[in-house]
């Protein structure tokens, strides 16, 4: 016979190729079904998003032109309207909320990071967490209890107050993480130099953070701005042009709320329109962060 | 007195004055007023969270005290007849937040297995920013996509079809309205899914090399080296994420509402039937609430909201810290 | 078993970490590697189970005939390599969710060669070879990680002994370990050797000088020299081998 010697071996029982056995089988199947469901999951998790984003923004690019960031919506879906108003009610919304959001969100971070020690710091950190974990209609209810049934009507100014709360613990940790971050010579360099604590914060550690709170703060405002439960109960929304903010004011989210389960056709599709446009801002926001902080070079 | 070195200032002399003197407790006064803002805005804060407690019971407790424990038993939300009730709304809280958990875990969980095991190198990070991405979605766009196609859709063809192979089972029996517990699942899992991807990723990358090595070394499997050794010492922080995301939930409000119908029905098992969670009702009732019994029942249900969701946080949070006590590195959420 | 490493070659991405690495080892002997930090050492024995697959990126070239196989065969899994050719890690990586039974019957358990009272036995067995029976036969139940960081060590050896390997693959086992714990290691191998071939990876020259039958010195990924251990410490051959030697460097 003519074969070689490595043939002969490899017919030889081959101990690291043992014959299949029933428990050898069994293995290869649990591992196989381990491999095809995670890809299979992780393909339709990414599935539904992408086919979410696709559905929004076809169905609500026909529907964008100028008017529509300019008009107000028009009764009982006749043709032409838009959703100005709402535009403007949720930059004007996001901004209330933001001067509540930041200060507070702000000094609460460097309450914890530089100054906190001890039992209260332990306490408000946990209060923060706690805040975050908190449905955000309950938010609008406290705003609602406080401000809109008192003062008997709906208005922009408790819907910032409302979005404002939310603000606080989203800006607080991102900007307690980075302060963390800052190196602690950076500090000590300062204060060696007889600077104040004040200074040392204000001039030091925080320019050194401010990428990273600055980001905090965006993600914030982008959050609220998706924010549509708080709203219902506070501003309310409105199809007349915003006058002022202790009145009832209308928001890109309360809008589409109402189109959506609205009878009319029209005004679905300024629903749609109105989703793209929300969307676009989340694509946004979350591309540009990632790209300022590097999530694009994030090693895994 | 301190000497100032000098250092470059705008301050002026009167501030660098300041600088110099040093009270009698060694700070100095800009840093008191510094420290006297910072604390003031931080109980302000204090001051905002304990409020949101004391409002929500502070205003319910009319109905509390009218109805005491009936409040959560009584079906109906009735200002005719002034009886006011959540018991359907706490079923369909727990029957549309139970299905969105018996889909979204194991999705959720063997998702991130792939992208920790199996994910190839370059897919990892846009895999990572469209997880990221899909839960920052606002929820009335979710429901948006859940109102004018999931439910019409369902309607048209998906619960036909359950009904029709699967209607011997209690949960695929009743009048088909598109809208409803299906409905409200369904968009719910989307919502939570995220989250139990990201929180379930965090932990398994925390897994030391070293077990996975000890495993291999045996000659396991991929699954046996996941098995027996990332999912047992990440299983105390996942089952944390299950709990954070089983939270939101409870306590989501805008997708649900758009998609579970708002009406009651007789409660049964059934997937297709409508009806409404705790944060539909506040959504819907506030409007009509008027001042007194009604207005306190619609604060009760969102102080029930609150007290569930601040239990399941607390108890997601200490599950996930005493990972990191046990050395995993921070997992923040 | 005998095993023969042919022309090997392995990278780390496009950085080259072994350079054709030749080497025999006889059965039933042991043989330590030894050599400066990053010279291949370490890399060198993974690629003999396979592990250094593993790592992202990493790549392997050259043939590792054990018994006349190939293992980098194309038809053969890598995980019926590890079954024959058991690795003990430098820190000790027991199972901490585990008792210490459970850590030792893993292998047998997996791979499904024992149940019930044989897997008792078997538990029992490899506990005995490893010296470590006597400290744990009446806390089998107890959590693995309850025991120190040499008995761990041992609990490791032990449980890459359960699974009925041929050859042990150690990579500097005792570094982790206080010098009694060490000595009981040491000790351990010198009795395992009956029964395995073993490959040791340490940076400690003396304790090459104790254990091993022949030893091989490593430098910046080449194979520089192989000899019985004795002959390589006393009359190197290579003037690299004798600087490491005598301390030059490394």
């Amino acid at each position: 016979m003519s074969t070689s010697v490595s043939e002969r071996k490899e017919s030889a029982s081959n101990p690291f190729q043992p014959p299949q056995s029933a428990r050898g089988i069994q293995r290869q199947f649990n591992n196989g079904c381990l491999i095809v469901f995670a890809t299979l999951f992780a393909l339709l998790a990414v599935g539904v998003l992408i086919y979410l984003l696709f559905y929004v923004i076809l169905n609500g690019i026909r529907y964008i032109n100028l008017d529509f960031f300019l008009n107000l919506p028009t009764p009982n879906g006749e043709p032409g309207g838009g959703m100005g108003p709402a535009i403007q009610g949720t930059i004007i919304l996001v901004g209330l909320a933001s001067l509540i959001g930041i200060p507070l969100g702000i000094f609460t971070a460097i309450y914890l990071s530089e100054f906190g020690r001890g039992r209260l710091a332990n306490v408000v950190r946990s209060l923060v967490d706690l805040l975050t974990g908190v449905p955000t209609i309950i938010f609008g209810l406290f705003a609602w209890v406080l401000i809109v049934v008192p003062q008997q009507t709906f208005s922009g100014f408790s819907g910032g107050v409302a979005l404002g709360i939310i603000m606080i613990p989203i800006v607080a940790r991102t900007t307690e993480d980075v302060l963390l971050l800052v190196p602690r010579e950076q500090r000590e360099a300062s204060l060696a130099l007889g600077g104040t604590e004040a200074r040392t914060t204000l001039r030091v550690v925080i320019p050194a953070a401010l990428s990273g709170i600055v980001t905090g703060i965006v993600l914030a405002m982008a959050r609220v701005a998706g924010e549509t439960a708080p709203l219902l109960m506070t501003a309310f929304g409105t199809t007349f042009r915003n006058t002022s903010i202790f009145e009832p004011m209308d928001a890109l989210t309360l809008r589409i709320y109402n189109f959506t389960l609205s009878p009319y056709q029209l005004q679905v599709n300024q629903a749609y329109a109105g989703a793209l446009v929300l969307i676009l801002l989340i694509l946004i926001t979350s591309f540009t962060v990632r790209w300022f902080t590097g999530g694009f070079r994030r090693r895994f | 007195m301190q000497e100032q070195v000098a250092v470059t200032d705008e301050r002026g002399v009167i501030g660098r004055s300041l600088d110099r003197i040093t009270t009698r407790f060694g700070r100095k006064p800009t840093d008191l007023v510094f420290r006297g803002i910072t604390l003031l805005l931080v109980f302000i804060v204090i001051a905002i969270v304990i409020g949101v407690a004391v409002v929500l019971v502070v205003y319910s407790w009319p109905t509390i005290k009218a109805f005491g424990l009936s409040f959560l038993t009584n079906s109906a939300f009735d200002p005719v007849h002034n009886t006011f009730g959540v018991a359907p709304a706490i079923f369909g809280t727990l029957y549309t937040s139970a299905f969105a958990m018996v889909f979204a875990i194991p999705i959720g969980v063997l998702a991130a297995i792939f992208v920790v095991d199996f994910c190839p190198r370059p897919l990892r990070i846009p895999l990572a920013f469209f997880t990221d991405l899909l839960a920052a979605i606002p929820s009335v766009i979710i429901g948006l996509f859940g109102f004018l196609l999931l439910a019409p859709w369902l309607q048209q063809k998906g619960e036909p079809w359950l009904q029709q192979h699967l209607g011997f089972l209690p949960f695929f029996q009743g009048p088909i309205q598109g809208v409803g517990m299906l409905a409200a699942g369904m968009v719910l899992t989307i919502m939570v899914l995220p989250l139990i991807i990201a929180v379930s990723r965090e932990v398994m990358l925390t897994v030391p090399t070293a077990q996975r090595e000890a495993m291999l070394a045996l000659g396991a499997t991929r699954w046996e080296v996941i098995r027996y050794a990332v999912l047992p010492f990440s299983r105390v922080g996942i089952i944390g994420g299950i709990i954070l995301a089983l939270g939101r939930a409870l306590g989501e409000t805008m997708a649900v509402t758009m998609v579970i119908g708002n009406q009651a029905s007789q409660p049964s098992l059934s997937l297709f039937q409508t009806g409404y969670t705790l944060s539909s009702v506040i959504a819907n009732q506030f409007g009509e609430a008027t001042p007194g019994i009604f207005l306190s029942a619609v604060i009760e249900a969102g102080l029930i909201v609150f007290i569930i969701t601040l239990i399941t946080n607390i108890l997601a949070r200490g599950l996930i810290s005493s990972m990191q006590s046990r050395g995993a590195k921070g997992v923040r959420v | 078993m005998a095993f023969t490493v042919q022309h090997l070659d392995a990278w780390y991405g496009h950085k080259q970490a072994l350079f054709d690495i030749n080497l025999s080892v006889e059965p039933q002997t042991v043989t330590a590697m030894i050599g400066p930090s990053g010279c291949g050492k370490s890399t060198f024995v993974r690629c003999l189970n396979r592990m250094h697959e593993e790592v992202p990126d990493a790549r392997v070239k050259g043939t590792v005939l054990v018994d006349g196989f190939d293992i980098y065969a194309r038809s053969i899994k890598p995980r019926h390599v590890r079954e024959h050719i058991g690795m003990v890690f430098q820190q000790p990586n027991v199972i901490p969710t585990r008792s210490i039974f459970d850590n030792v019957a893993m292998g047998p358990r997996i791979n499904g060669t024992a149940h019930g009272s044989a897997l008792r036995e078997l538990v029992e067995s490899s506990l005995q070879q490893a010296a470590l029976w006597d400290e744990v036969k009446d806390k089998l139940d107890a959590p693995a990680t309850d025991l120190s960081g040499g008995q761990q060590q041992r609990l490791c050896i032990a449980r890459t002994i359960a699974n009925k390997p041929q050859i042990l693959l150690m990579d500097e086992p005792c570094s982790a370990l206080d010098p009694i714990s060490t000595l009981q290691v040491e000790e351990l191998i010198g009795q395992l050797k009956e029964s395995y071939t073993i490959i040791i990876v340490t940076h400690n020259m003396s304790q090459a000088g104790r254990v091993a039958d022949r030893t091989v010195f490593f430098l910046l990924g080449k194979l520089i020299e192989e000899a019985e251990t004795e002959q390589l410490f006393s009359h190197p051959q290579k003037k690299e081998t004798e600087d490491y030697i005598s301390g030059r460097f490394g």
